[in-house]
């Protein structure tokens, strides 16, 4: 494993090393030590690389990130894996608000809690939380699945689209045009997959389900008051 | 009633003019507000209120047609590696593949290429053939992020955040179901044929502080070779533009009223928001007290139609200007040839703003494969480009006449204003007097 000291070095040595490698390149397995919290670290990966970050990290933590694995042993500050195409992310610790914001593919894994806006207008990703979610999770969220292992905060869901909502404890309250769906195998088979992926141990029949209403998909004034 | 009485003719009301009437009417009748294309309609202090003084006794003009004057324009050289070079002050706005057709994005390029200029991206994301089509691409990063991706990032040769926009200072946007063909559904990550909603913020910031840190993140994704502009509505121009800068933009993209929009109410588009003229000095203001005049650029957008235009912004002290509605005019949007159509839809040649319905008898603002089809991108590029020459020999006309051998020397000093209003919001003197209200007691 190469290692990076990201107090020594810098943040822009590292990701500018990191962006360099060659897709076929040996040297896949890397560790950033001393993050220290700072912004923007592995953000903008494009090759299939393993990343272990040694500590805590701030906004946006593996932003963008294309096929490379992520692993926070910490807390995330904001916007950790937004805009993420593929690869995964997993934050042992704790993550700030808007995780996973846009995200239109891969894994995103928080282990603890993550705070609002979490999964926020979310394109494909699939998002597992181990712990409880803020107010406003899932907002605006088109496609993909993010699952809440603990509780979710108020108005789960709000103006969802296409993206399916997994909640295992309580829902303070939800969005608009967001309710609760029938669990059926088919959700039950697709959820166990995404948890044993996650590495996460938790029953799937214990998850409900919640998605679009579909009623705002298209203007209506006599659904104004919805909005 | 006595016929020998003398009747007075009947008044039409100057508050409740027909136009008034007429919306009354339509709302009371559909229940619900208007929505349309376009910019700010209704009269406005603009440029038009400004007069360029020309070379006198005190100044020394330049040979028409002999001496040059230079137009070529840097944008973002504070931080990026690669700035920005044009040949022209005078770029294209952001506009979308889907508010757009296809042909109309390709004819916007060709006619940027080839008059030296970049176009920029709009809601949607980059297409390949945008991309093909123009040499300089500036990639819109919006609060929807639909079509976002670090790949198209890295193939942009500048990165706009859109942080708001004239026409709709504080609003989102709506692109309508009718306008959702397969392929912008895809690119938007989205069902075909439902309204697309773009946000009026940013998902993962709010603020400049957090701004600065989502401009390093996009510098370290691409390697700090692209500049990065800031795009704000005409609204607090002063303070938005302070905090751009001390956010980390290259460039502050500034777009007052006039500016278009796709879609947006109509009582958002002609109530919301400050004229353009009054928004230049005092983002000027803030970049001077900055120290930041000429190192981050301010382009100028919202009514920009013609070189006087061009010359009185940058005399204002933008460094370069942005069109957007008079580019899809010049491409033959709202053209006479269509005036039967136009008729049909209820409208008229030159007031044609429906763009969100994509029924656009110019194969502009559509996603119709047969309306689409009435545009010939090479040709309606050849349109673009001459009328991009034009603004430029105007826009040189004046600066030469002003003394000046580049279009970035013109300045306030060589304007004058025909009103009040405009003098005071301009922060020239009235013509005919020393006067520059707001600066100075009567």
């Amino acid at each position: 494993m190469n290692t990076l000291d990201l107090q020594a070095v810098g943040l822009r040595t590292i990701n500018s090393q990191l962006h360099s490698l060659d897709p076929q390149t040996n040297e896949r397995d890397w560790l950033i030590t001393n993050p220290l919290g700072q912004h923007a670290i592995a953000c903008g990966l494009h090759t299939p690389l393993t990343i272990t970050i040694d500590g805590h990290v701030g906004f946006y933590c593996g932003g963008m990130n294309a096929e490379a694995h992520i692993t926070v042993q910490g807390h995330a500050g904001v916007g950790v894996g937004e805009n993420m195409m593929s690869g995964l992310i997993r934050i042992k610790g704790n993550a700030s608000q808007s995780a996973g914001a846009t995200a239109h593919g891969g894994l995103l894994i928080i282990e603890g809690d993550a705070s609002s806006r979490c999964g926020i207008s979310m394109k494909g990703v699939d998002i597992v939380v181990g712990g409880s979610v803020g107010h406003m999770t899932g907002f605006m969220a088109q496609s993909g699945n993010l699952v809440i292992c603990g509780d979710a905060g108020e108005a789960l869901g709000d103006s969802i689209y296409e993206a399916r909502l997994y909640v295992a404890g309580s829902v303070e309250s939800l969005g608009a045009d967001c309710i609760e769906k029938p669990m059926k195998t088919e959700h039950i088979e697709q959820l166990a997959a995404l948890l044993e992926r996650a590495e996460i141990n938790k029953d799937a029949s214990t998850f409900r389900r919640y998605g679009s209403a579909r009623k705002l998909y298209n203007f209506d004034i006599d659904h104004a008051d919805a909005y | 009633m006595d016929d020998n009485i003398p009747r007075v003719s009947p008044r039409a009301s100057e508050t409740f003019d027909q136009h008034t009437l007429s919306e009354i009417r339509r709302a009371a009748s559909t229940g619900i507000y208007d929505i349309r294309g376009a910019g700010a309609k209704r009269s406005l202090p603009h440029f038009d209120d400004l007069l360029f003084l020309g070379a006198s006794m005190s100044r020394y003009p330049l040979e028409g047609y002999r001496e040059s004057c230079g137009t070529d324009v840097i944008l973002g050289d504070r931080h990026a590696a690669n700035p920005l070079q044009l040949k022209i002050p005078i770029t294209i706005a952001g506009m979308s593949f889907g508010s757009l057709s296809g042909q109309a994005k390709e004819a916007l390029g060709r006619g940027a290429n080839a008059a030296g200029t970049s176009t920029t991206t709009g809601d949607g994301g980059m297409t390949a053939e945008e991309r093909d089509h123009s040499e300089l691409l500036v990639y819109q990063y919006l609060p929807s992020r639909y079509g976002m991706n670090p790949v198209d990032l890295r193939k942009a040769d500048a990165i706009e955040i859109v942080v708001g926009q004239g026409a709709k200072p504080g609003g989102g946007g709506m692109l309508l179901g009718q306008k959702i063909n397969d392929r912008v559904a895809a690119m938007r990550s989205l069902p075909q044929g439902i309204d697309q909603r773009s946000a009026c913020r940013h998902p993962d910031w709010t603020g400049p502080d957090d701004l600065e840190i989502k401009i390093l993140e996009l510098r370290e994704i691409t390697n700090w070779e692209k500049p990065i502009f800031v795009k704000i509505g005409g609204s607090r121009p002063y303070y938005d533009t302070a905090l751009a800068v001390k956010s980390g933009a290259d460039v502050v993209v500034l777009d007052g009223m006039q500016g278009g929009t796709a879609a947006t109410q109509t009582v958002f588009i002609e109530h919301v928001g400050m004229p353009t003229l009054a928004c230049i000095r005092p983002a000027v203001q803030a970049l001077q007290e900055m120290d930041m005049q000429r190192k981050v650029q301010l382009i100028v957008s919202g009514g920009v139609r013609n070189g006087a235009d061009v010359a009185k912004a940058m005399a204002l002290g933008a460094d370069a200007v942005s069109i957007g509605t008079a580019a899809l005019i010049a491409l033959g949007d709202n053209d006479p040839r269509w005036e039967s159509e136009y008729n049909k839809l209820g409208t008229t040649a030159g007031a044609y703003d429906a763009w969100h319905l994509g029924q656009d008898p110019a194969g502009i603002t559509t996603q119709d494969p047969e309306l689409a089809s009435r545009l010939d991108p090479i040709v309606a590029g050849k349109r673009l480009t001459n009328y991009l020459k034009v603004m430029t020999l105007e826009a040189q006309t004046i600066a030469r006449a002003c003394g000046k051998s580049h279009v970035h020397n013109l300045e306030p000093q060589d304007l004058c204003a025909l009103t009040v209003e405009a003098a005071a919001m301009a922060g020239v003197p009235l013509a005919g007097t020393s006067w520059v209200p707001g600066n100075q007691p009567l």
